[in-house]
């Protein structure tokens, strides 16, 4: 029983790093691309630009899960992000 | 980050390998589509495109009655056929709905070469692989293409001191040397890969990232002006169920020529030709202007009169355009074109260092190099296969092209098959024989293959090089040529490889198990000299 806790305590942040990166990374690259559509332009305008702009997003987001202190900070830093993009998101959707 | 750059590197490392590789090769897709259809004669000057169109579109009506829509690519300085792909009339579901086809210009019949898929299997494995829905295959793409970016932006990172590490280049060091190389490689070629990473995800976006296209799109309206700021497909709208057959094709190209010059036009197509609804766009070509945004000319089908002239999409959709052009490099010059397949090479070799690298690195920490750990193993032979082993089928697929009797049933699909087959087994070579022995023997026959394909040209074509040389035929010139240079790539990197001894200890630690080591390290401090 200690031992499983311990590789879990030993594996655990990585595996939520690996999931905040891969899942977590496109879900706010997802989100950028909704959110763009409450900018003041065209419609297809801005699905274009949501999806030319979400793998930059996409991208930015990996690089920040593996560049800080701990994964609780990685998980913290993506959702400080998604909260304003939720808001313009839900406002189009 | 240093291990964030190693793990996605690794992980889809080569499937990247593969995706560049064979990508590189697609900047010579024409070129190489010609090579493997050497009963098409090599075309001295761009046919004129109208005639061609109206000639096509004729065998197209009487090929495919009834198709709501077609559409042809014409040709170009560098394409001497015509592809062309319909919509098949009234395709039940889960029928084909689609068919494709190539044409000759100069009778517009079905050209009556061997069947093969020429440079285009190259072009589609490199996005969407094979023996797989498209969909997945272009998803597994996608994902390698993220991973891809994510290692060049953690890349960045790690190598802090980048251009310095530019100018720094250690010999014969082995890891140091694979690290050098490696940095070298991908500072020399930077602005290239990250471009090429970030358009290879642009050309594909819409179905890795639909959710904004499913949140803001909910109008038809829409739908309709997303499509026409993205493409020249006209939307086959409702047939009127009345015939009448379609005006002169030529005519409508020729205005299109008067409008981009004699070799401007790229497409034609029509939708529901037969029926007095029937719309015909014809379409900008992509040479000469760096973006992939439609240009295109409406015409009403039955008469002839130009509706609409699309010249211009929206800023968004026009970045797209040039990010897309970028990717493809279709509008390049042969200047430009050669400079393309270099750098992409240099990007191969980057995925190439990268992967070997990382064996070379770990096999200095082994407890026991005799006996490496079975991830090891496996990342060694996969080394192998994928980097020495796919030269050696891409070389085979040449062959296959050449060899298959030209009535074997299914044979364009032969074609890739033998490409598999050949994969397949370098990957067992690989695993049967010992490391350093496989990867010399598949680099040697990758030499032998490559340099012999210009013998097999000669002894099974009409077109054999000294005759490619007095007439001037370009295209078969360039294969010949470009086949010895890569066999004598091939063979300094299996004398490289094969002459090498692990006599350099690493730097930092000259532990005593680093001495013993076998002999079967791979290649190390040889294969990136050639890069």
């Amino acid at each position: 029983m200690t031992s499983v806790a311990g590789r879990v305590r030993s594996v655990g942040p990585l595996v939520s790093r690996i999931a905040a990166a891969l899942f977590g990374g496109y879900a706010l690259a997802a989100l950028a691309s909704v959110a763009v559509l409450a900018l003041p332009m065209s419609t297809p305008q801005a699905v274009l630009t949501g999806e030319m702009a979400s793998f930059l997003v996409y991208a930015a987001a990996v690089i920040w899960v593996f560049a800080v202190r701990s994964a609780l900070r990685a998980w913290a830093g993506l959702l400080v992000v998604a909260a304003p993009l939720l808001l313009a998101a839900w406002s189009v959707w | 980050m240093s291990d964030l750059h190693s793990w996605v590197g690794l992980l889809l490392g080569w499937v990247l390998y593969a995706m560049f590789l064979t990508g590189t090769v697609s900047y010579f897709k024409d070129e190489l589509s010609q090579w493997m259809r050497p009963e098409l004669p090599a075309q001295s000057g761009v046919p004129d495109q109208a005639m061609v169109a109206q000639r096509v579109a004729d065998e197209l009506v009487a090929l495919v009655p009834g198709s709501p829509q077609w559409s042809l690519r014409l040709p170009d300085a560098r394409n001497n056929s015509v592809y062309a792909f319909w919509r098949t009339a009234g395709a039940a579901p889960g029928q084909r709905a689609f068919g494709e086809g190539n044409f000759d210009p100069a009778t517009g019949q079905t050209v009556s070469s061997r069947a093969t898929l020429g440079g285009d299997f190259f072009y589609r494995f490199h996005f969407q692989f094979h023996y797989m829905p498209v969909v997945w295959g272009r998803w597994i793409a996608g994902i390698a293409a993220m991973f891809m970016l994510v290692a060049i932006v953690s890349g960045v990172i790690t190598h802090k001191k980048i251009f310095v590490d530019f100018f720094t280049f250690r010999w014969g060091k082995g890891q140091r040397s694979w690290l050098d190389a490696h940095n070298a490689l991908s500072v020399f070629g930077l602005p290239f890969h990250a471009m090429i990473t970030y358009t290879g995800l642009v050309t594909l976006m819409a179905l890795y990232m639909p959710w904004g296209q499913q949140a803001g799109i909910k109008t038809a309206a829409d739908r309709q002006q997303l499509n026409a700021e993205l493409s020249a497909f006209i939307q086959p709208g409702k047939p009127s169920g009345e015939a009448a057959p379609l005006a002169s094709i030529e005519e409508m190209v020729r205005h299109a020529q008067e409008r981009w010059g004699r070799d401007g036009v790229g497409r034609v197509t029509a939708t529901h030709p037969g029926d007095a609804a029937a719309r015909v766009a014809v379409a900008r070509g992509d040479g000469g202007r760096v973006s992939m945004s439609p240009q295109y000319l409406e015409f009403e089908g039955t008469t002839g009169k130009l509706l609409a002239v699309h010249e211009g999409v929206g800023p968004a959709a026009e970045t797209r355009g040039v990010l897309y052009a970028l990717h493809l490099g279709r509008f390049s010059d042969s200047v430009t074109r050669w400079l393309y397949f270099l750098v992409s090479l240099a990007g191969t070799a980057m995925v190439g260092t990268g992967l070997v690298m990382w064996t070379v690195k770990r096999r200095q920490k082994l407890p026991d190099p005799a006996r490496p750990h079975v991830g090891f193993h496996v990342v060694e032979r996969l080394n192998i296969a994928s980097i020495a082993g796919l030269s050696v089928a891409m070389a085979a697929f040449l062959w296959a092209n050449r060899l298959l009797p030209e009535t074997l049933a299914d044979r364009a699909n032969w074609e890739i098959h033998s490409f598999f087959i050949v994969w397949a087994l370098t990957l067992l070579h690989g695993v049967l024989r010992p490391a350093k022995k496989a990867w010399v023997e598949q680099l040697w026959l990758a030499t032998a293959l490559l340099a012999l394909l210009p013998v097999l040209n000669a002894a099974t074509t009409q077109r054999p090089l000294w005759r490619s040389l007095a007439e001037g035929d370009w295209v078969f010139i360039g294969m010949d040529l470009m086949c010895w240079a890569l066999a004598a790539l091939h063979a300094v990197l299996a004398v490289r490889t094969l002459r090498h001894q692990p006599k350099t200890r690493p730097a930092r630690k000259p532990a005593p198990e680093t001495v013993k080591q076998p002999v079967n390290k791979p290649a190390g401090g040889a294969v990136l000299r050639e890069g």
